[in-house]
């Protein structure tokens, strides 16, 4: 069965999508992802759709879903590389995909996920000081 | 009407042409201020009354296909006076002048004979009239397409998105926003943003007249759809009015920030990515504003 493959750089995951996604595919990352994560322990996952060019109303939801489950599990999620086209399609569903993280492309994306990453850590070590 | 009456008509113009193309011009000539060289429209009435002529052998219905000529003459004249700035009146003209001369002429003809002389009149008046239609509708149809294309320009030439510094784009919005123009808006926007990878976007609306809720509305999808490929976008230029004129209507703006202006839109994008503006201590030689 087709996989979308979830690799693994260093405390991030990275999950790339370069085919079309279907909606048992869908449903298969996110099972798979939400496994990758409680395995690793990862604390960012990062989920590249630049490839992605056709979405509708499933997948839109989809991507959410996915994001507000790493979340739940203690990972930070961005979602990068949006192609114009299907940024407009999402809106124009009424998709607006509160509470996910976007970047231009991978390297921004890496650079959000240090960023909100070493956020959290400074939050931990001020409330173990406060502690 | 039997085909013998027909070749009459027909024949009383071949035999007096001369004499109609002249009096035809003078009517023209008495009614329309036209700046047409008289050589032109001596040619095109002479033209046109030779089409009329043949077509005329063969019936008087104008649609059909024996009539190809005649239109096509006609709608190529009405079109260059539509493009020449021509009124539809005084377009139609060209065709409604030549009912006087031609009714002078069937009146010397058929004088005699009165119902005949009606008949004729009629027929004439009905083809004529349907020509002058004709002309009428055909230029308005080059109007409308001269509007048409006048509004995409206008489309394409409203929408630039231009580049500020680096990462930073800006959209300066002129003119009122309706879906078709946001659709132009925000396809320019997006694809902006993936070729030059900007992560900050100022969409100023100094010059966008009023904002109602569907306005605002789609000022909201354009800025949802940009934050949707990890751009951030900033309003700016909300004149006093428009802030009064947005929170009395009701509409959330929700997590867009606003500026009141384009300058505070700028600096805060300049923040965003970690750049300033300084002020140099000696002039610089070649810009006097260092982005550094």
């Amino acid at each position: 069965m087709e996989r979308i493959p979830i690799l693994r750089m260093g405390e991030f995951l990275l999950v790339t999508i370069q085919v079309d996604m279907h909606d048992r595919l869908a449903m298969t990352l996110q099972d798979d992802l939400t496994n990758k994560i409680q395995q690793t322990g990862a604390s960012g996952v990062l989920i590249d759709i630049s490839s992605l060019e056709i979405v509708d109303s499933f997948i839109g939801r989809m991507v959410a879903n996915i994001s507000a489950m790493s979340k739940v599990l203690d990972a930070e999620t961005v979602v990068v590389g949006m192609q114009p086209a299907v940024a407009i399609t999402l809106v124009e569903l009424g998709l607006s995909l509160p509470g996910v993280r976007t970047a231009l492309d991978v390297e921004k994306g890496m650079q959000l996920l240090r960023g909100a990453l070493g956020a959290h850590e400074e939050e931990a070590q001020y409330a173990a000081c406060e502690g | 009407m039997s085909t013998k009456e027909k070749s009459r008509i027909s024949d009383v113009i071949k035999r007096n042409e001369e004499g109609l193309l002249a009096d035809w011009l003078q009517e023209q000539d008495s009614k329309v201020r036209h700046n047409i060289k008289e050589v032109v429209l001596r040619e095109q009435c002479a033209e046109f009354l030779q089409l009329l002529n043949v077509a005329y052998e063969t019936g008087l219905d104008i649609k059909r296909s024996e009539w190809d000529g005649v239109r096509k003459f006609l709608a190529e004249i009405s079109r260059r006076r539509g493009e020449a700035g021509f009124s539809p009146s005084e377009t139609a003209t060209f065709v409604f002048s030549l009912k006087r001369p031609l009714f002078t002429l069937l009146r010397k003809e058929f004088g005699k004979d009165a119902v005949l002389l009606a008949d004729e009149t009629w027929n004439a008046t009905l083809l004529l009239d349907g020509l002058g239609l004709y002309t009428t509708e055909v230029h308005q149809k080059t109007r409308e397409e001269v509007i048409a294309r006048q509004q995409q320009d206008m489309l394409e030439l409203s929408t630039p998105v231009v580049n500020l510094a680096d990462n930073i784009l800006a959209l300066p919005l002129i003119g009122t926003l309706d879906s078709s123009r946001t659709q132009v808006v925000m396809e320019s926007l997006l694809q902006k943003i993936v070729e030059s990878g900007s992560t900050v976007a100022i969409i100023d609306i100094t010059g966008v007249p009023t904002v109602d809720t569907l306005v605002a509305q789609h000022l909201l999808k354009t800025v949802t759809a940009a934050r949707l490929m990890g751009a951030d976008c900033i309003i700016s230029g909300i004149r006093p009015q428009i802030a009064q004129t947005i929170v009395h209507l009701g509409v959330d703006l929700g997590n867009v920030i606003t500026k009141a202006t384009l300058a505070s839109a700028f600096k805060l994008a300049l923040e965003r990515n970690n750049l300033a503006i300084m002020r140099t201590a000696s002039p610089v030689k070649h810009k006097n504003i260092e982005v550094a």
